[in-house]
């Protein structure tokens, strides 16, 4: 692949993410065109961009997921190239391909390499047969106890039944031996029914106490491949991460190479170039298990950038433009402590409903080792029509101690009125002792929701 | 509205959805007989899906509000007429 030194980018994005990219795109000296639908007008990544292009109403399904008319607007433009940033298009292979047919090259994996990522049981077909564990259980749905009981006794117990058509907790019951499964089965079984209309159930192996791990890689054209460590995002609600932090207080050094080495493997499997994320489920006995690939830049990228002091988005411009990786696997290290909060338009004390509306106050934190990803100020109205994340409050300290305390101050520092925001629900978690001691698995909000939660 | 009405309103401010799923049939229409806590419409708030239920047994009088038009927080939406 031949390198093309970009100097225009589109960025076919809105919110804190577009606002990232055009101040990559500003430092390496590139232009920027942002797009934008009827309820962005006066949004920051339109100010921001040195041109801006209307494609269509609010509702984003005719504006931010409209391929037609981002294509278009790259065209009419003159980019080089298309920035997805995450949500919307990033992980769309169609749209990749159409900017491959517009002479737009498309800062992410190719289609191909997307498609192949996203259909997750031929991912792991894949992955499976190159040696890569992912969490073991039934194939398809179990036809019977007794085949419940085989597939347990194979990987082994404690097992978990789900309901295939199922989600929020409902229709989930844990064993721990033969006994257990057989009530479980009967029990499972008729709650998926009485919830989803679907009696079937499904079995995989339960996994204790598990920490959603992740690892950010980088890989050029070249079949140079590198991992950046990992990030731990246990603290979620309803799948949906909350707080993120590099490294992991449960990785040390040697789980991180694993990780990281498998994650390589991984990104070669799947031909993955850019830079992506291989997500991990890791038990208590530090086993990990394959979940997925994210073929795009993530949310919490930031955190990684502060305990390295890589620029993810630059590196994801250099890489698309057909440079080599220039850095080697060595010369990446790990130095000291970064977190990461999502601050959501959302009301923790009513289960965590939208909260849109118009800002009416707003101070920022800000002070040493403290960074803001935001598209919001004040004045500003936040539309109910996106994603509720506002902003991500990040810190950097030289270990996780001091930037617990450092996450504190800034949060304490964080003033936004007109809307509700997640601030107390961070507020509270970073008082709790399990979380100060590093003590988490992807439960912890349940069991922090059952000893008080609902108090803020 | 007369005493033997109910107004289902909206719980935040997004998107007034009158099917499950775009391409699906509205879930309600003027006229039709809906059962207590038959879903009568969706809000789309911050991706956020809500269904909205019926509180009594009755029969859709009005809707009041075109299907993915915006609505504010407490805005009437379907009018019910009770029995």
């Amino acid at each position: 692949m031949a390198t093309a030194q970009f100097s225009k980018i589109l960025i076919a994005n809105r919110g804190e993410i577009a606002v990232r990219i055009i101040r990559a795109c500003r430092e390496m000296g590139i232009k920027t065109v942002a797009v934008f639908s009827d309820a962005d007008a006066d949004a920051l990544h339109v100010k921001y961009a040195d041109e801006a292009v209307h494609i269509g109403p609010a509702l984003s399904r005719k504006s931010y997921l409209n391929i037609d008319r981002i294509i278009q607007a790259g065209k009419d433009t003159g980019a080089d190239a298309v920035h997805p940033g995450y949500g919307f298009l990033s992980e769309n292979a169609d749209f990749a391909n159409a900017c491959a047919d517009n002479q737009l090259i498309f800062i992410g994996p190719s289609g191909e390499c997307i498609a192949a990522s996203g259909n997750k049981s031929a991912a792991r077909k894949t992955l499976t047969a190159a040696g890569i564990a992912t969490i073991p259980g039934s194939e398809d749905i179990i036809s019977s106890p007794q085949e419940a009981f085989e597939i347990a006794a194979q990987v082994g117990y404690p097992v978990i039944l789900k309901a295939s058509g199922g989600g929020g907790g409902r229709g989930m019951r844990i064993a721990y031996d033969k006994n257990e499964l057989a009530d479980a089965v009967a029990v499972a079984s008729g709650e998926a029914r009485a919830a989803f209309g679907n009696p079937d159930l499904y079995l995989e192996k339960y996994i204790e106490k598990p920490r959603h791990i992740e690892i950010q890689i980088l890989a050029d054209h070249f079949g140079n491949r590198i991992h950046l460590g990992e990030r731990e995002c246990s603290i979620q609600m309803r799948y949906q991460k909350l707080i993120e932090e590099s490294p992991s207080p449960f990785v040390d050094p040697e789980l991180r190479n694993k990780l990281g080495q498998t994650a390589i493997q991984v990104a070669g499997l799947v031909g993955y170039t850019n830079a992506g994320t291989i997500e991990f489920l890791v038990d208590k006995d530090k086993n990990f298990y394959f979940m997925e690939v994210n073929a795009r830049v993530q949310v919490e990228h930031p955190v990684t950038e502060l305990v390295t002091g890589i620029d993810i988005v630059q590196q994801q411009i250099l890489l698309a433009q057909g440079e080599p990786l220039a850095l080697k696997q060595d010369e990446v290290q790990l130095n000291g402590w970064s977190l990461e909060c999502r601050i959501n338009a959302a009301d923790p004390a009513d289960n965590f409903m939208p909260s849109p509306g118009e800002i009416t106050h707003l101070i920022l934190p800000a002070g040493p080792g403290v960074r803001v990803d935001t598209h919001i100020f004040n004045p500003y109205v936040i539309s109910p029509f996106y994603d509720s994340l506002i902003g991500k409050l990040v810190v950097w300290a030289r270990d996780r101690g001091m930037a617990i305390k450092r996450m504190q101050r800034a949060l304490a520092e964080f003033q936004i009125e007109g809307i509700k925001s997640t601030i107390p629900f961070h507020q509270q978690v970073f008082q709790d002792a399990d979380f100060i001691r590093g003590d988490i698995d992807t439960h912890f909000l349940e069991k922090m929701g059952r000893s008080g939660l609902s108090g803020i | 509205m007369g005493s033997n009405t109910y107004t289902i309103t909206s719980p935040v401010m997004g998107t007034f959805y009158r099917a499950s799923a775009p391409g699906e049939k509205p879930l309600v229409e003027v006229g039709q007989k809906v059962d207590a806590a038959a879903i009568v419409c969706m809000i789309e708030s911050m991706k956020i899906f809500t269904e909205l239920r019926a509180d009594q047994p009755g029969t859709v009088k009005k809707i009041l509000v075109e299907n993915e038009e915006p609505v504010m927080k407490n805005q009437e939406l379907i009018e019910i007429e009770i029995g």
